[in-house]
């Protein structure tokens, strides 16, 4: 495999990451050195969904072999502030339980000890005395409620409660022939990554200042509300990451309650203070995301054309409002009308608080529950108007031409031709033998069903599209907040290599080996003659609020921002060659390892030396062409603070999904068989096919888990059900198919590289796709997930008669 | 079996990819803690710690065994191989290392040495493996980033180069 002048990008090229990986070398938070004397935290938590808390003694754990220091929700309050909550109510939102629990799994204390085992050891002499109180564990008993509130300075359990209205929805639903309508409720689940969350913090008394390693994922919007919490000014937080973190999908967001849990810990210590996860701990108390009661009503004509939308959508984030919560609500707000021309919509957005552990990012993030809602609709369209569930999306999708396409509510389409990409799933992806095949089935007698999706799949957020949770004149008040800056450094040493960092904080998505091609491409260099560097140090490194790896932001932003990058030292150790060779500038090319003058070969240097000179003879540079180090910052202009009208472009990027499936119900088990998946994506410009394979496999079979096997599930008292993971139960090899992939590439005109996200797709089309196949194999209005065999199983065997 | 005492400290002795170990752990002490923080050995990982994930999975005397649901004194005497234990010599991959490497069968790596260990010890038994066998053996191994579609390829390509090899010798 080689390329002489570019042509990287595009190639599945090896990971440079995967060496180490498969040898036992990864750098994981656990695998590193601690400074000798480190202590090892263990944190004792809540057996109760909701109590009041009378006593806790310490004494006897205080005094217990190895124990450095033993904290609870007394030297947390004395010494920290509560974390930022993302909404105006008189709510506070500690990293430990303060005076009351209010989720199973909470933090009621934590120990440091010389050991784990020590620690652990030592919790179980901590006495705790409970009043246990009622636990709202629904979010319709904890709307319903007038006496028992989460929160004492809220007189309700509703922490934020706004209605848009968009177009003129009122009228178009007087004049539409019909309303059709569904009712959800999408239930909590979890990416769950296999390595757990971990913290390593320090406390320096003498500078009043924080040193904190964690496997943390961003968004580095967490890094000030983190800083305020500990009651210490941004440069006196250092936060950094290690270089290899074992998978997040959002997840690792919420470690962010325990990096300053685990601060406070070591200040109180006076030493260095680790802790390690477990998994028990992670299922039972590390973030989820949120469920969501959903009813969406659409205004729709006899031709099934979707003329107006009105969402009630109910989202439960738990016990605490974490930040960046409520924004799994509002991240949709800008695509609320998906992939179809909708120019009418209304908008009714609860956030209710209830004894459930609280919520975060996770993969998807608020796309699989309004494309469940939304995409439900779509079939339920088709059935009362007996139309193809095909023909229906096709008649409301944005039209081919018109983009870029400004949706009712805010949100800028980029790019695409989704008539093109679903003619071309229909043919290439094989529906017409696939409905053969249903055909066959239910002449058999089996229980069949074909289900279809399109979506589009929004990257790259708006950093300011959570404060459409505020009203337009809290908004002014506030300031605006806008914007996504993503940052690449681009260096070359004084031996002429190159060095990239980037503060994409990845885990484990190739993003080393992505850069390096992306920089090889611009400077005629092979991707293995650049090394790029990706552990963070927010002391030492160029990064902002938008840092970070969530809402599929790698190569549109940060790839771009490299690219950029690339492109501005290119400019500089082009404008020295031209010096040094005699030629003008726009005639230096990178070729091949050297720079030279186009179309003479003869007069050229090696790519090592120029790059170097710099270093060595700066006087022989010509001014303002230095070539070091270029920093480059970029943030699209689209993304603009949400409007007066509350018009909100929640993401720069909109990538189009056109999924269908068939699937086969076991009449006797009630087990779902996929029978067959396609997925058709439009990313824009594909950057290393291999990862977005990767990505669109490992999207699908996390939302085949979510549509079929996991749910975090409570009991009505609160208890949690899904405790380890032989009952939160993740798919295997046995349970996913191989998808079908197709593409097509429509590039987006504003990322500098023409890429879109795509690492969340199929969490937001999948679980519906499914789930309208299985409503069509057994005749169903109305299913939610997951689809476990016990609850098909009902629809497939006849009640028993009562004898 | 020796007998031991829950608060005290015992020498434990193993084989550890060809070379004996030695190090002090409490009864009580994990397999995991034992090979990552005693021997430094950090190329095992903890997933779950209740023996579902697999990503602790490592050779005991020649067969797959999860390091998370095993003390450490119970390995003494015993021949371990560790995901340490399968490059044949720094800067070189095993076959199956270098198929997962083609076949992009890992992203974050965290659930990988588990899976390499239990098909290292699979391909040794069973070389011409169909894609529902593999799929059934490595329905130990929860992984969260690939799919397994990419994995289950690797395998089945590492076997198929495997055979090529054996055949040439």
């Amino acid at each position: 495999m080689t390329a002489s002048g570019g042509g990287w990008l595009g190639q599945s090229i090896e990971r440079v990451e995967d060496a180490n990986l498969l040898t036992g070398r990864g750098r994981y938070i656990d695998d590193l050195a601690v400074r000798t004397g480190t202590l090892h935290a263990a944190i004792l938590r809540s057996p109760h969904a909701h109590a009041r808390i009378r006593s806790i003694d310490v004494a006897a754990a205080r005094t217990a072999p190895g124990v450095g220091a033993v904290l609870t929700g007394a030297e947390v309050t004395a010494l920290s502030s509560s974390l930022a909550v993302g909404v105006r109510a008189p709510i506070q939102s500690w990293p430990i339980a303060v005076d009351r629990v209010r989720y199973v799994g909470e933090p009621i204390a934590v120990v440091v000890a010389t050991d784990r085992y020590l620690a652990e050891d030592a919790l179980e002499l901590i006495e705790v005395e409970y009043e246990p109180l009622p636990a709202l564990v629904d979010p319709r008993d904890a709307l319903a409620s007038t006496e028992l509130f989460l929160h004492d300075g809220l007189k309700s359990n509703v922490a934020s409660d706004r209605s848009f209205r968009y177009g003129d929805p009122e009228a178009a639903f007087a004049k539409a022939a019909r309303k059709i309508s569904v009712s959800i409720h999408y239930p909590r689940n979890s990416c769950t990554p296999i390595e757990t969350y971990g913290v390593v913090a320090e406390y320096d008394a003498n500078e009043d200042a924080y040193d904190v390693l964690a496997n943390f994922m961003g968004p580095f919007t967490m890094h000030p509300v983190m800083a305020r919490s500990l009651k210490v000014p941004g440069n006196r937080f250092r936060l950094r990451t290690p270089p290899d973190s074992g998978g997040s999908f959002g997840v690792k967001q919420g470690v962010f309650p325990y990096i300053v849990l685990m601060a406070l810990a070591a200040r109180v210590a006076g030493k260095p203070v680790k802790w390690v996860e477990d998994r028990l701990e992670h299922l039972a108390a590390s973030v989820s995301a949120t469920n969501r009661m959903t009813t969406l009503d659409a205004a729709v004509e006899s031709d099934g054309r979707v003329v107006a939308l009105a969402w009630d959508q109910v989202e439960d984030v738990g016990a605490h409002i974490r930040a960046p919560e409520p924004a799994t609500l509002y991240r949709m707000q800008g695509n609320l009308t998906g992939a179809y021309a909708i120019r009418h919509v209304a908008v009714r957005n609860r956030v209710v608080l209830t004894n459930k552990t609280p919520t975060g990012l996770n993969r998807g993030f608020g796309g699989p529950q309004v494309y469940y809602a939304l995409e439900r609709l779509m079939q339920r369209v088709a059935v009362e108007l007996n139309l193809d569930p095909l023909e229906v999306i096709r008649r409301n999708l944005v039209p081919a031409g018109a983009f870029p396409y400004r949706t009712a509510t805010g949100g800028l389409l980029d790019s695409g031709n989704y008539q093109q990409a679903v003619d071309t799933a229909v043919q290439d992806g094989g529906l017409a033998e696939l409905q053969a095949r249903r055909d066959q089935a239910r002449a058999e007698g089996r229980l069949y069903g074909i289900g279809l999706t399109a979506a589009v799949e929004p990257s790259v957020s708006n950093m300011g599209y959570v404060t459409a949770v505020l009203t337009p004149e809290e908004r002014r008040k506030a300031g605006p907040k806008n914007g996504a800056q993503a940052t690449a450094t681009i260096a070359v040493d004084p031996s002429g290599s190159v060095t990239v960092h980037i503060a994409s904080a990845p885990q484990g998505q190739g993003h080393r080996t992505v850069a390096a091609q992306i920089v090889a491409d611009a400077l005629g260099l092979k991707p293995s003659d650049v090394r790029v560097v990706t552990d963070l140090d927010t002391a030492r490194d160029a990064w902002s609020i938008a840092s970070g790896n969530y809402s599929s932001r790698f190569a549109a932003a940060v790839g771009g921002a490299v690219h950029l990058a690339a492109m501005q030292i290119k400019g500089k150790l082009a404008r020295g060659a031209a010096a040094q060779l005699n030629v003008p500038t726009d005639e230096i090319e990178f070729a091949n390892g050297k720079i030279g003058a186009k179309g003479n070969p003869d007069n050229a240097i090696a790519f090592g030396r120029l790059a170097a000179a710099s270093h060595w003879s700066p006087g022989v540079v010509p001014d303002g062409a230095q070539a070091l180090r270029e920093t480059v910052f970029w943030s699209p202009p689209q993304l603009e603070a949400p409007g007066d009208l509350d018009e909100t472009n929640s993401s720069l990027c909109h990538g189009f999904i056109f999924d269908f499936c068939g699937v086969e119900v076991d009449r006797v088990t009630g087990a779902l068989r996929i029978d067959k998946y396609v997925t058709m994506h439009d990313c824009g410009t594909i950057l290393h096919p291999g990862m977005v394979a990767g990505q669109v496999t490992g999207g699908f079979a996390h939302a085949l888990g979510a549509a079929v096997y996991e749910e975090f599930a409570y009991a009505p008292d609160g208890a949690f059900l899904s405790g380890t993971f032989a009952d939160y139960l993740l798919p295997t090899t046995m349970e996913v198919p191989a998808p079908v992939i197709l593409h097509m590439e429509s590039p987006s005109p504003f990322t500098p590289l023409g890429a879109k996200g795509v690492g969340e797709g199929n969490c937001m089309s999948t679980p519906v796709c499914i789930a309208n196949a299985v409503a069509d194999a057994l005749g169903l209005d109305a299913i939610d997930l997951p689809l476990t065999p016990g609850k098909l199983a009902q629809f497939t065997h006849p009640k028993e008669q009562e004898s | 079996m020796p007998r031991l005492t829950a608060d005290r400290h015992h020498r434990v002795r193993f084989t550890l990819n060809g070379r004996p170990v030695e190090g002090d752990a409490e009864p009580r002490m994990l397999l995991t803690d034992f090979l990552r923080h005693v021997l430094g050995q950090t190329g095992t990982h903890v997933g779950c710690e209740h023996g579902v994930c697999g990503a602790c999975t490592v050779e005991i005397d020649g067969a797959p065994a999860r390091a998370c649901l095993m003390l450490a004194v119970q390995a003494d005497g015993m021949t371990l191989r560790t995901v340490e234990g399968l490059a044949p010599e720094p800067g070189r991959l095993s076959v199956l290392q270098d198929a997962f490497r083609r076949h992009h069968a890992l992203q974050c790596g965290f659930c990988t040495p588990g899976i390499l260990m239990s098909l290292d010890i699979y391909l040794r038994g069973h070389a011409s493996p169909t894609e529902a066998e593999v799929r059934d053996f490595l329905s130990g191994h929860l992984c969260r980033c690939t799919g397994y579609v990419p994995v289950v390829a690797a395998a089945l390509d590492a076997a198929a180069k495997l055979r090529e090899a054996a055949g040439d010798a």
